[in-house]
């Protein structure tokens, strides 16, 4: 399993994570920002591609 | 030792090159030689967050990866010329680095008023941070802030500026703010939400002089009349570095002119094998609109292409069928822009400014809503003022 953080001080949910990592993130209802803490090592391309495409650079793998 | 991979550029798109090389599993030689001294940073918070408040190079820096310790940064060094044949890389040091495969991503650089008195003091661009640390200091309240440019830097610097309480007037050539990729009423809704916050227009109107002694004191504008100004911002659009490849078989007509796998083209069209390009200075054909060639300056896009032309790079040394089966692989990023003025939060995929026709899909034009672009009658993009999932949901439907 990988930890996943989210610095939701930073996260002006954008939600361009939303596409490279579906089954991580989503933005809700209200349009903020939910993801899943602890995710399969198999997530693991998919969360980094959605870091690299964060605006803000507030997603982390806490390793 | 292979010969490395050279990058010319240090910004975001060089800094993904890198990393998208050591994820496809090369492990040569990475130098990456950059005019700024800073190691990559993220540029969208220099038009807000950077100019409102102390933010320092360590607040916006990328985060150095485990896999890219190795890569060889030559930073405060700009790439004075190149020799495609003879596989180099001139330096402003003087220095030569030959490469086994060359990759530019020298991005663009700020175009900037042409005006007889240009070395006055008081004139502001914003693309790199020292830019953005620099008009930081200037923006007092009360000063007397000219935003030439109406496109979306200079808006989101007219929006921080009026949040720091700087007196802020707007001046465009065209008929509204932001109306290429926005479109005209969206575009004539947000010039109404700036002119709500106190922003002053003065558009179809062009600079043509400046005023002052040392310090710009004035700006003199085409239709006889002189603007206050103790602050001058040019957001007037952007020139691709390519001066330094000028004399290499290349098209540099608009950027550095590449096929669908970022290799650039030679002058008659065919691919360089060991020359790419991506970022902003990349115009490469994107299936998802038409086969036109076009540099994309959206932030996504230095990634996207930084991860295409790694793949087809590490495919290319693996072996030619390798290349030609990655080669073949579709390429068509969605272009995604977002834009923060005031409370209005923008979101946008595709090509909006492609676009013949908008139409309002959801919301309300006083409130939050969603415009769908359409080119003869065809969605190639979507934006919205909030409502980010409605905004998503319509993506799908040209991506």
């Amino acid at each position: 399993m990988i930890k996943v953080n989210v610095d939701m001080a930073k996260c002006q949910h954008y939600g361009q994570c939303v596409f490279e990592a579906p089954d991580v993130f989503k933005l809700n209802a209200d349009d903020k920002l939910e993801y899943v803490a602890e995710v399969d090592e198999s997530e693991r391309a998919n969360v980094e591609a959605a870091i690299d495409v964060c605006p803000m650079q507030a997603i982390f793998i806490v390793d | 030792m292979s010969k490395p991979v050279v990058i010319v550029g240090a910004s975001m798109g060089g800094l993904r090159m890198a990393e998208a090389l050591r994820r496809f599993s090369y492990d040569g030689p990475i130098t990456v030689i950059g005019d700024e001294p800073h190691a990559p940073y993220n540029r969208p918070p220099l038009s807000k967050e950077v100019l409102a408040a102390e933010v320092n190079h360590e607040a916006v820096a990328f985060p150095q990866r485990p896999a890219t310790a190795d890569v060889n940064w030559v930073l405060g060094t700009r790439a004075v010329s190149a020799d495609l044949d003879h596989r180099t890389v001139t330096d402003s040091n003087g220095e030569v680095h030959p490469y086994g495969t060359l990759v530019v991503a020298t991005g663009l650089r700020p175009k900037r008023l042409r005006v007889a008195n240009s070395e006055l003091a008081g004139r502001h661009a914003v693309r790199t941070l020292d830019d953005a640390v620099a008009l930081r200091a200037d923006l007092q309240p009360g000063a007397k802030v000219v935003i030439v440019g109406a496109g979306f830097i200079g808006c989101e610097v007219a929006a921080t500026a009026r949040k720091l309480g700087c007196d802020v007037t707007i001046v465009g050539p065209g008929a509204l703010p932001m109306l290429r990729p926005l479109g005209h009423e969206l575009a004539a809704e947000m010039m109404r939400r700036h002119v709500e916050q106190g922003v002053t227009f003065r558009m179809k109107t062009n600079v043509v002089d400046l005023v002052g002694e040392t310090r710009v004191t004035g700006v003199v504008l085409d239709d006889g009349t002189t603007l206050d100004c103790d602050v001058l911002v040019e957001s007037i659009g952007s020139h691709a570095n390519t001066e330094w490849l000028e004399g290499c078989d290349l098209d540099l007509s608009s950027g550095v002119l590449t096929d669908s796998s970022l290799r650039a083209a030679h002058a008659d069209g065919t691919p360089w094998e060991t020359v790419f390009a991506i970022g902003d200075v990349a115009r490469f054909p994107n299936p998802t609109f038409d086969d036109e060639p076009r540099r994309i300056e959206h932030w996504n896009i230095p990634t996207d292409t930084a991860k295409r032309a790694a793949h087809v790079i590490t495919a290319g040394l693996h072996s030619p069928e390798e290349l030609d089966r990655v080669a073949a692989e579709r390429f068509a990023p969605i272009p995604s822009f977002w834009s923060d003025q005031y409370d209005n939060h923008l979101l946008a995929y595709g090509l909006t400014g492609l676009a013949d026709e908008s139409r309002l899909l959801d919301g309300d034009i006083n409130a939050d809503c969603v415009f769908g672009y359409y080119r003869r009658g065809e969605m190639v993009g979507v934006c919205g003022i909030g409502l980010r999932s409605a905004v998503q949901g319509y993506r799908a439907a040209f991506a």
